[in-house]
């Protein structure tokens, strides 16, 4: 293993853990407002400082680790539960017609740019976290589609495969038992970095009102909050990006070493 | 060549076709009417039925569309439910600070990117190399309007070098507009930048093990010299394609970064027609920036047709 995947490894298991703590516990409930000690600077008491609410901004933002991390990873979740299937479906018979529409349909979805499609399912179905995860979850169905497809396809050509064919397997099964095995690699790799993708796009969506709404915590949430009051209490600011780039540096060193340690030939799609 | 632009264009314009579709077909599942939302909840019905005759929404829904995409294929985007005024002239008003910062994040982005990925590229393995991925590993994981309060902090709060936000207008003067995109368009390079240095690197080290390389070197030029006149050319073709698809991302990345500088661009535009159910704004900034997007890459295509003469056989 790598020195970037240990890093990157350490940097996740301690944010993941910030968030699973936020379950069970924080150092004050996120919600309790303290009207009197708004907009502290850090403090023993309070180790991140308050926002304008007199909220821990500490336990706010391990909560907003979970908001943020649950979004993104139900979001990478939908890409993958459609994409394989996809992916795998386009790469039985490939230049058949099921490749053709599969393929073609997943270019004009990717051609969508992300900000384009989480604004016009928000336009007609109100702003969420919902429809934030859902607008990302669409996004994230081609990358997986085109990764098992582009994994699959040069298998679909090796001895092994054509021996469980003449051993008469059908292509679902040889789908299923010999080629998703061996493409759960770069598929994982890719999911480690469509889950940092995930962080970014749930902090851009947030911040400009499309994604998680107040009251819940989220770190693009808590950023949207700050940036009125970013030139008198700075810390408010500081701190929630700090988590964010914390987590996506982790993931994608992580990505990148678990890339490299599984196979360095592996070629990931960075959309 | 002829044959693979004729091949790409019959496929632009259908790309652009399923996707004008996808969105109409979307904004048409939107509860609510929009002449009711106009005018009130006590408009009078003859009033209401009016309003819908005059917006066009007592018609089918296929003569909508075929109305819709018509009239954009004559520069004619509809009218705003809200302002009432064309909605072509409101995007247009808004491209000339969002296309403008666009461009500014994208040359910025390029300028950093090339020395910074030809430097990497050419100290491979040693303390420069790791140095400069490590910043790039940083830069990539920055969100950009982050990134942009933070410059705000230092640059207009502390040195008051630039102002917190607003635009004054081109009218001011070039430099003045110019001096105003500054720190937003850094924001927004920044994290483009990192992608680009990286894709550079990456590209410039698998040219460098090439043969004709080492046949450069062979003849004596020096290493610069060989990674100046061979490498650089041949590392072009993924550096393209990503600076391609930084178009896109930079035009959507400026939507939000207008947020932070309150500049009056399209992102202002567009979150203001959402809040007021605007929906044929909405469609139009969606339909433009697709078209924005397909058409960027539809480019690209083209370009590496003409710089690698190979890739127009294929499909």
């Amino acid at each position: 293993m790598s020195r970037g995947l240990w890093i990157g490894s350490l940097l996740t298991a301690l944010m993941l853990g910030l968030a699973l703590l936020s379950l069970v516990w924080t150092p004050y409930p996120y919600e309790q407002l303290d009207i009197p000690n708004k907009l502290m600077p850090p403090s023993l008491t309070h180790p991140l400082g308050t926002d304008h609410f007199g909220r821990d901004i500490l336990s706010m933002i391990m909560v907003g680790i979970r908001t943020s991390m649950g979004v993104a990873i139900v979001a990478v979740a939908i890409g993958l539960a459609f994409g394989i299937p996809l992916g795998l479906l386009a790469s039985q018979r490939k230049g058949g017609w099921i490749d053709e529409v599969i393929m073609r349909t997943n270019d004009v979805i990717f051609a969508f740019p992300l900000l384009a499609m989480a604004i016009l399912i928000t336009a007609v179905f109100g702003p969420s976290a919902t429809n934030a995860i859902v607008a990302f979850g669409i996004f994230n169905i081609p990358v997986f589609a085109r990764v098992t497809r582009g994994g699959a396809l040069s298998l679909w050509e090796r001895e092994f495969i054509f021996a469980a064919r003449v051993a008469g397997k059908s292509r679902l099964r040889i789908s299923a038992e010999h080629i998703l095995p061996n493409i759960l690699g770069i598929l994982i790799v890719q999911g480690t970095i469509q889950f940092a993708l995930g962080i970014q796009v749930e902090a851009a969506l947030s911040f400009v009102g499309l994604g998680v709404q107040p009251p819940t915590p989220s770190l693009g949430r808590m950023l949207a909050d700050a940036q009125t009051l970013v030139t008198i209490a700075p810390h408010i600011a500081i701190f929630p990006g700090l988590a964010i780039i914390t987590i996506v540096v982790g993931l994608n060193l992580m990505g990148d070493g678990l890339r490299d340690w599984l196979d360095p030939r592996l070629r990931v799609v960075r959309a | 060549m002829l044959r693979y632009t004729l091949k790409r264009l019959i496929s632009l314009m259908l790309s652009l076709a399923v996707a004008s579709l996808v969105i109409f077909a979307v904004i048409e599942i939107a509860p609510g009417d929009p002449a009711q939302f106009m005018l009130g909840v006590n408009a009078q019905p003859d009033t209401l039925a009016a309003l819908r005759a005059e917006l066009g929404l007592d018609t089918s829904k296929p003569d909508r569309y075929l109305a819709w995409v018509g009239g954009m294929l004559q520069g004619d985007f509809g009218t705003s439910y809200t302002y009432r005024t064309p909605v072509a002239g409101m995007i247009a008003d808004r491209l000339w600070v969002s296309l403008p910062l666009t461009i500014y994040a994208l040359v910025i982005s390029i300028l950093l990117a090339f020395p910074a990925g030809i430097y990497a590229a050419s100290r491979r393995g040693r303390i420069g190399d790791a140095a400069m991925m490590g910043t790039t590993q940083l830069g990539v994981a920055i969100p950009n309007f982050w990134f942009a309060m933070m410059l705000v902090l230092v640059f207009a709060v502390n040195l008051r070098w630039f102002n917190a936000g607003g635009f004054p207008g081109w009218d001011k003067g070039l430099r003045t507009g110019l001096h105003a995109l500054t720190l937003p368009a850094i924001a927004l390079a920044l994290p483009q930048a990192s992608i680009l240095a990286r894709v550079m690197r990456s590209a410039l080290l698998d040219v460098l093990g090439e043969d004709f390389m080492r046949t450069a070197r062979a003849k004596g030029l020096s290493r610069g010299q060989a990674i100046w006149r061979h490498g650089l050319r041949n590392a072009l073709i993924p550096v393209l394609t990503i600076i391609g698809l930084q178009v896109s991302f930079l035009l959507a990345g400026a939507i939000i970064i207008e947020q932070v500088f309150y500049l009056p661009g399209l992102g202002r535009l567009i979150f203001q027609a959402i809040n007021a159910r605007d929906l044929i704004v909405v469609e139009s900034v969606v339909m433009l920036l697709v078209f924005v997007v397909i058409t960027v890459n539809f480019m690209v295509d083209l370009a590496y047709a003409v710089v690698d003469p190979r890739l127009r056989t294929r499909t």
